[in-house]
């Protein structure tokens, strides 16, 4: 990779890990505990009516799949753009350096929570959850391979 | 299969990477006929958006035939002759129902980089880095169409193929422009940039009834191509005073719409481009805004400003005072093709929207790194190459 563009990246990279510590700085100072805090909701809207989200209380397969280490939430978006599919993790979710660990090795709870509801919204508009073109390149790219790897699991959501 | 790629900085080369194949039950596989260049590719190889991986296929304005379909395509049939949206959306989320097709929720397989960089992740586009989900390119022998029905247009028998494929995405990215931009007849309408997004954004102002449009670039043969194809009024921005030019053709007023198709590489008259190149290199800005805000203190109080061109992150110096104190009206998008190109069609088999003249270099794919620095470098009177995959 160029060097310019490795630089953009390695910046980016740094950004990105003041944001998150932070974050956690901000979270841990909020609530007063290291390794475990509180788990806030994660919602998507689906573009269709509750009762299709979760048919006699029963949740889309991938969310299901959860069990009970996720407490779900589904009620009526406004202004007829569906429904508000919400959950959190019941147990709490790591912080600080716990934090920071579980996001790159992949095993953040969150990030499994993340990617359920993004497949659950999938699966309920389109039929189908949407699958990355494979093999991704012909080259191996560490730093935006990771990033990829994680990006069903990570962002705003 | 045979396929342009990605390999660094400014570094292309002609690869065999692996065939596409069916991996949804929605998707279908294209045999690329002809594919073209776009000036927003050129951030991507250039580095301004670094989300490219080594070995990644490019281009994202195509046309072809279907040879395979998933088990739930319902409207394509293998040998059905059409043109691809470089929009990859699933025409079925809040966003696609309002015709909002760029801002797709499931067409994204990487919404982590682009909510981090903008806060939502918007739809997925052929060969446009890991941002935009990561989808291989056109710029191959085949490349394959996740939600096929949604984003696949047959093309009627009176089209030919190479005006056809600029309904991938020039022509409804121009046409955006002047529609979202709330062209209205009698309107007096700027657009700078007079390259094949620019060209039809100034076509589309004329057929939604403009008074007057102006098309305003540097090079000559761009200028000559718009003012003959086109039909449309051009300004040399590097020998005019493009802000009293617009002023004196508008009554004093100033344009009603003005419509920006340049993007973050804008070049920049004088002494300010080096400045503008500086800053970008420091870090200061990730784009050269120059063209955005040239249209901005340009527009009319109360007009409007679209934004066709892509920019990436950050500008310096931008002109918010002047939005916000003449009431201005600004906007952007990707293109929302699949909302136009039907109607495109049917305009070009009319005879009303002629594109085919874009097209003036084509090659084999063979040559794709010669065509890059043709249209890159504006060589040999380039608007844009275009490959024919299987020739």
């Amino acid at each position: 990779m160029n060097q310019t563009v490795r630089r953009i990246v390695a910046l980016a990279g740094v950004s990105a890990g003041v944001i998150a510590a932070r974050r956690i700085a901000t979270r841990q100072a909020g609530n007063g505990t290291a390794g475990q805090v509180p788990d806030r909701w994660h919602t998507v809207t689906v573009n269709r009516p509750p009762e299709e989200v979760a048919p006699e209380g029963r949740l889309p397969e991938p969310l299901a799949g959860l069990g009970d280490a996720v407490e779900v939430r589904v009620r009526l978006a406004p202004g007829g753009r569906g429904s508000e599919l919400a959950a959190r993790l019941r147990g709490g979710a790591p912080a600080g350096v716990a934090e920071a660990v579980a996001r790159v090795a992949g095993s953040d709870p969150r990030q499994d929570l993340r990617a359920a509801l993004r497949q659950s919204k999938q699966l309920l508009e389109t039929g189908e959850v949407l699958t990355p073109d494979e093999p991704p390149t012909t080259r191996r790219t560490l730093p935006l391979e990771l990033a990829t790897r994680r990006a069903g699991g990570e962002g705003r959501l | 299969m045979k396929a342009l790629v990605w390999e660094g900085v400014n570094e292309l080369a002609v690869e065999q990477v692996p065939d596409p194949r069916i991996l949804n039950r929605q998707d279908a596989v294209l045999k690329v006929s002809l594919s073209s260049v776009c000036g927003s590719d050129l951030h991507q190889i250039s580095g301004y958006i670094p989300f490219m991986r080594a070995g990644d296929v490019i281009g994202h304005e195509f046309m072809g035939e279907i040879v395979e379909v998933g088990p739930d395509v319902q409207r394509h049939r293998v040998g059905d002759r059409v043109v691809v949206c470089s929009v990859i959306a699933c025409g079925r989320c809040w966003y696609c129902e309002q015709g909002l097709f760029s801002l797709c929720d499931n067409g994204n397989t990487n919404p982590a980089i682009t909510e981090s960089l903008w806060g939502y992740h918007p739809a997925g586009i052929f060969g446009y880095s890991h941002a935009m989900g990561g989808f291989k390119g056109s710029h191959a022998e085949y490349v394959r169409l996740p939600f096929a029905d949604q984003i696949a247009f047959p093309v009627p028998d009176e089209v030919d193929d190479t005006t056809a494929l600029f309904a991938s995405d020039s022509a409804p990215t121009g046409w955006m422009g002047a529609d979202l931009g709330g062209v209205r007849p009698g309107d007096v309408v700027a657009v700078w940039g007079c390259g094949g997004v620019g060209q039809m954004a100034a076509r589309a102002a004329m057929l939604l009834g403009a008074e007057r449009v102006i098309a305003i670039d540097r090079f000559d043969y761009r200028l000559e191509m718009t003012e003959r194809e086109v039909g449309c009024e051009v300004l040399d921005y590097e020998k005019t005073d493009v802000d009293a030019e617009l002023r004196d053709r508008s009554g004093g007023r100033g344009p009603d719409v003005c419509i920006e198709a340049v993007g973050l590489e804008a070049h920049t008259p004088g002494p300010q481009y080096r400045f503008e190149q500086v800053k970008q290199q420091l870090r200061l800005e990730t784009d050269r805004p120059h063209a955005v805000r040239q249209a901005i203190l340009s527009c009319r109080k109360g007009g409007s400003v679209f934004v066709l061109g892509v920019f990436s992150a950050l500008v310096d110096k931008f002109p918010l005072g002047a939005v916000m104190n003449k009431g201005l009206t600004l906007r952007a998008a990707q293109q929302h093709g699949e909302r136009y190109i039907p109607m495109l069609l049917d305009r070009m088999a009319k005879g009303e929207l002629k594109t085919a003249h874009l097209a003036t270099h084509p090659m084999p794919l063979d040559e794709g790194p010669r065509g890059y620095d043709l249209f890159k470098n504006k060589k040999d009177g380039c608007v844009r190459s275009v490959f024919h995959p299987s020739a």
